[in-house]
């Protein structure tokens, strides 16, 4: 579904921030990615959609090249549902309206279908009431919710995540990953960043480990959480699941 | 100082066989609402188109558009109106020349255009900033949703982004209407020019100019509660101004 191959991207002549990336997602599967700060892996899987541009290797998505010039990015990139940190909910759309608007003028479904299908997604999501509310009327892990369910009208065959909680208090994650996990066991095909280790460990089949720009351990979830071959790995580990 | 004060003098037929001095004035200020208004539509077109283009990732749009704000900006008013009035009709091929001048209302056309156009860079830098406020994460969302460029700034960003500048769009509108009085030295009689020649035709300077004084105030206020007007009407509950 994914392929990512010797993916090579640079801010700047020197500054390089992925370094031969390559891996793959397959259909269904879900893949965790965490690692530090800093570590490319939000630079990553913005470049599965294109939202970032990187000089050199290819990534395919469903059979199509996302860095081709030819490629008509706007339909890839309708195909693939993504949750950003800060929710990114467009402020002056009512709920539901957030939900409509891609459908409508990307889609091109008519506004009774996108409701439908919207007031569908939000009672999924467990928010029915405040579809006409405004995203500011909203709590944060609300605000994710409608994200995720905006995202899931466009009907996507993936969904990426970038840290969708990490802007979040520590109540409201477990809502949002709830809808996450219902979501991976449907088998939706999930690309996650997150530092959520539980969550990966719950659903993810496999986990992907990036520091300084590269990708330093691919491995199954079991392994991973075993015994990671990286020391680096370890050290992140040892530091993340010790509290 | 001897001065006969005539606050009557309004209600005295004028020179001009078309009424009295009040009626003088206030075809005056109908002009300068004509030319404030069509200087304020071509500055919000005009400068709309370029502050979007001050924001694009394209070089070129960013590189034109900085190059109409700059030199539309640092030339003063006046200069530029005398270039569109005199300096323009004789740079042209004679006979495009020659029907310039001979345009009836040249001075009308002339003005607007002109004020407008002075208007749009400021409309462009305001719009431009407003833009530049927005979080990064808008565009994206709105470019994952597979909305294309021209649809992103239709749906989202400018909905947002001119919420965001109203208030000092206000200002701009308000100095609309005020520089209009500038037409007056291309022989556009609006409210300046009637309220000079009221007082060459009468020697009731104070009291021409106090009523023009009064006449701006009021349009202008006129103005001012309008806008704060549609401030609440697209103020977003819990977002911004909104309350």
């Amino acid at each position: 579904m994914i392929e990512i191959s010797h993916v090579n991207k640079w801010y700047g002549p020197t500054f390089q921030v992925l370094k031969d990336c390559t891996t793959s997602i397959a259909k269904g599967e879900v893949v965790v990615v965490c690692g530090p700060s800093g570590s490319g892996k939000s630079t990553l899987i913005k470049c599965v959609n294109a939202l970032e541009p990187f000089q050199e290797g290819q990534i395919v998505l469903d059979g199509i090249k996302v860095n081709d010039p030819k490629t008509d990015l706007p339909k890839l990139r309708a195909r693939v549902g993504m949750v950003f940190q800060h929710f990114e909910l467009f402020p002056h759309l009512r709920i539901i309206d957030n939900l409509c608007l891609a459908q409508e003028k990307v889609l091109g479904r008519s506004h009774a279908e996108a409701m439908a299908k919207g007031e569908k997604l939000l009672k999924r999501v467990g928010l029915t009431v405040h579809a006409n509310k405004y995203p500011a009327e909203l709590s944060g892990g609300q605000q994710q919710r409608v994200a995720i369910a905006r995202a899931l009208a466009m009907d996507p065959i993936a969904m990426l995540f970038d840290e969708p909680t990490s802007a979040l208090d520590p109540e409201m994650i477990s809502e949002v990953l709830d809808v996450m996990v219902d979501l991976a066991r449907e088998g939706m095909t999930m690309m996650v960043v997150t530092h959520e280790m539980g969550f990966a460990r719950k659903v993810a089949h496999r986990v992907i480990f990036m520091d300084t720009g590269e990708i330093v351990e691919d491995a199954q979830k079991d392994d991973f959480f075993g015994s990671p071959r990286s020391e680096r790995a370890q050290q992140f580990l040892s530091k993340i699941l010790s509290h | 100082m001897k001065y006969n004060w005539n606050w009557h003098i309004f209600f005295e037929p004028s020179p001009n066989g078309t009424g009295n001095y009040l009626d003088m004035l206030l075809s005056g200020l109908v002009l300068t609402i004509e030319t404030a208004l069509l200087a304020w539509i071509i500055a919000l077109v005009i400068g709309t188109i370029v502050g979007v283009m001050r924001t694009l990732p394209s070089k070129t749009a960013s590189a034109i558009g900085f190059c109409y704000v700059e030199f539309f900006r640092n030339i003063p008013l006046l200069v530029q109106l005398f270039l569109w009035f005199f300096v323009l009709p004789e740079l042209l091929p004679r006979s495009a020349g020659l029907w310039l001048k001979q345009m009836p209302n040249a001075p009308f056309w002339t003005a607007s255009i002109g004020v407008g156009l002075f208007m749009s860079v400021r409309v462009a830098e305001q719009l431009r900033a407003g833009i530049g406020s927005l979080p990064r994460g808008q565009k994206m969302a709105a470019t994952a949703l597979g909305l294309t460029t021209t649809q992103a700034y239709r749906y989202v960003l400018l909905p947002i982004a001119f919420r965001v500048i109203l208030p000092p769009l206000t200002s701009e509108f308000l100095s609309t209407i005020k520089n209009t009085s500038v037409a007056i030295t291309i022989g556009l009689i609006e409210l300046t020019g009637q309220a000079r020649a009221m007082q060459e035709f009468s020697f009731q300077v104070f009291e021409a100019f106090t009523a023009a004084t009064v006449l701006y105030l009021l349009i202008n206020l006129v103005v001012v509660i309008g806008m704060r007007l549609l401030e609440r009407q697209v103020a977003i509950p819990g977002y911004i101004s909104g309350k």
